[in-house]
């Protein structure tokens, strides 16, 4: 930005004609992009209409009632809807809670004197981030289904007599899912902490060992504090993302001995639509996450202006 | 400092972290490593436990895996939409960042701010579907490579490099007379290859990987993505056994096969492109989250 504005300085002697024929032609240009943009993430919002009334899939929506709130009413007395939201904030809460990990691996790694060994690491631990969740669940389900790897082992060496079954633990469900999850995401997460720690000044390191710092100390005092600024933006933005517990996992590890308690909102919405063809309340539950995630963005980014002095979106 | 005595907390540290982040490559190894030997393995050998070398070795399961119905032709949508739903995104990115970085547009902020201010609201779901039907997008392989042309976040990276070229070689090729369209194709679009190439690799793993608009739209068999393919025998193979002997003497294998073999060989086949291109992806994707974070 800066650049292109000293540019316009530069050269301020352009003829006031020509530059409003430049802006009519970039106007036609660009006008294309403003039309995916609208068609694409703008024109859905007037579905939200749908939930103000009360529509049957084929029947057009001019003939059916208008009930304006009541489906947002129907909410609270629907016993599914606080199942829901206490799975989705209990699998969100858990991953939070678990956003030290990538930090704490950043900092082993950085830790690490050999480099061949630091880029195996860190080449491995990436590769789980650019496979799909289909591709997890087939891993996931050769290693830890009832005839998985997994319980042979378990079977060969007599720790049970029966296979265990965690694809379908509903006990285990939620620090299941988040295990996976971080096994998926850690490497790559860690990254934009390493990016940070490398960004360190390594004068610092030194004059903290000619004070007779050790590497204990040396990490708390450095190392972590340089790079809270990141995790803090993160930590932060993960929270104004509290309801938009990854959709396509739960989808996809979704069966019916753990369906009560891995549906999140997502699921719900999607199930209420094409399941059971609720369309208006699947809409109005679609816009209660939606409107929550907004309010909870712009506090985040609120709190984070007045705390941090700059804003994260 | 310069003795040469062994710092016992420091020796400690070593070893911890040494073994545990040495415990985490296999934890992430592993799961491949094991698909793979399983789907090398003899499909019966293997069912009487496969854990750190292949039982047996057969490659029967690769050769009824590429007969089997459908997925040469799933293979093919999704190289198709890797293709050409990249090319799109690419093009369009890049070609409405460099619009975005000319001060001369009128109601420059506003725009790129309608146009960034998607990435932080959803309509929902069933908005979602019914807009995608309406549009034609059912069973419509333009569904898999329009909806994705603008990405908020691949815009601002690309503009973000853009900014910093030398504004004097647009200005020369202006004053020769080139319009935008020439400056940008000519110019500013083969100075941004860095750029470029990051968002295209991360715009071709999106690609490969997504399944979701497929999943939910389109239910012509002869437009199904390799992932959903792979999703569906999954979940065949839950309910486990009636496919295989059927499906596969269709394909013609010689020996019938185990459905585990069979899943394990084409999970191989998915995750094998990502695995190949890794070494690139790597390099590209730290690049771009590390101008990402520079944004921050």
């Amino acid at each position: 930005m800066e650049a292109a504005t000293t540019a316009a300085k530069v050269n301020p002697v352009i003829p006031k004609r020509k530059l409003h024929r430049d802006g009519i032609k970039l106007l036609l240009m660009v006008l294309p992009f403003i039309l995916i943009a609208f068609a694409f993430s703008y024109v859905p919002l007037f579905g939200w209409i749908y939930a103000f009334y009360d529509y049957k899939p084929g029947i057009p929506l001019s003939k059916t009632e208008f009930i304006g709130f009541e489906n947002f009413v129907e909410m609270f007395n629907d016993p599914s809807m606080g199942r829901v939201l206490i799975n989705t904030i209990s699998l969100s809460g858990l991953s939070i809670l678990c956003s030290p990990i990538p930090l704490v691996l950043a900092i082993m790694v950085s830790e690490v004197k050999s480099g061949w060994f630091k880029r195996i690491v860190q080449t491995t631990s990436t590769l789980p981030n650019y496979i799909s969740w289909i591709i997890v669940y087939s891993l996931a389900f050769s290693i830890f289904s009832t005839d998985g790897v997994l319980n042979q082992i378990v079977m060969k060496l007599g720790l049970s007599d029966t296979p265990i079954n965690l694809l379908g633990n509903a006990d285990r469900v939620w620090s299941f899912q988040t295990g996976l999850l971080i096994w998926k995401t850690v490497g790559w997460s860690a990254i934009i902490y390493l990016a940070a720690i490398v960004s360190i000044d390594g004068e610092q390191y030194d004059a903290a060992k000619v004070d007779g710092a050790g590497r204990f100390r040396s990490i708390w005092h450095i190392t972590i504090p340089s790079i809270m600024p990141t995790f803090l933006v993160l930590l932060l933005l993960s929270i104004s993302n509290l309801l938009s517990a990854g959709f396509e996992q739960y989808l996809v590890f979704n069966n019916m001995l753990v369906a009560d308690r891995i549906e999140v909102i997502d699921l719900y919405v999607y199930r209420l639509g094409l399941i059971t063809q609720d369309y208006s309340y699947s809409t109005a539950v679609g816009i209660f996450k939606t409107v929550i995630s907004v309010v909870l963005l712009f506090t985040v980014n609120l709190f984070s202006r007045k705390v941090r002095g700059e804003s994260i979106v | 400092m310069t003795r040469k005595t062994i710092h016992w907390p420091d020796a400690l540290f070593n070893i911890v972290n040494y073994f545990l982040l040495t415990l985490l490559v296999i934890a992430t190894i592993y799961p491949f490593y094991y698909i793979f030997i399983y789907s090398i393995s003899d499909s019966f050998k293997a069912q009487s436990g496969v854990y750190l070398w292949p039982a047996g070795f057969s490659l029967e399961s690769y050769k009824a895996a590429v007969h089997l119905r459908g997925i040469s032709q799933a293979a093919f949508i999704s190289l198709l939409r890797t293709i050409f739903g990249t090319a799109i995104t690419v093009v369009c990115c890049s070609f409405f960042a460099y619009l975005i970085t000319k001060q001369e547009m009128p109601f420059r902020k506003v725009i790129y701010r309608f146009v960034l201010i998607t990435m932080y609201f959803n309509a929902g779901f069933i908005p979602w579907y019914l807009t995608m039907k309406a549009y034609g997008f059912q069973n419509n392989f333009l569904l898999y490579i329009i909806p994705s042309a603008l990405i908020g976040f691949y815009v601002i990276l690309i503009k973000t490099f853009m900014e910093q070229l030398p504004a004097s070689l647009e200005e020369s090729a202006k004053i020769d007379g080139a319009g935008y369209m020439v400056i940008f194709s000519r110019i500013i679009f083969p100075l941004s290859m860095p750029i470029i190439a990051t968002i295209a690799v991360f715009a071709a793993v999106g690609q490969w990987n997504t399944w979701f608009d497929n999943y939910f739209l389109v239910e012509n068999p002869k437009l199904q993505t390799l992932q959903l393919l792979l999703y569906n025998l999954l979940n065949q193979s839950n309910n486990l056994s009636s496919m295989t002997s059927e499906q596969l003497t269709r394909a013609g294998a010689q020996k019938v096969m185990t459905p585990q073999s069979i899943q394990m060989t084409i999970t191989m086949l998915v995750t094998l492109p990502i695995v190949l291109v890794y070494p690139f992806l790597q390099r590209f994707f730290v690049k771009g989250i590390m101008l990402g974070a520079v944004k921050g």
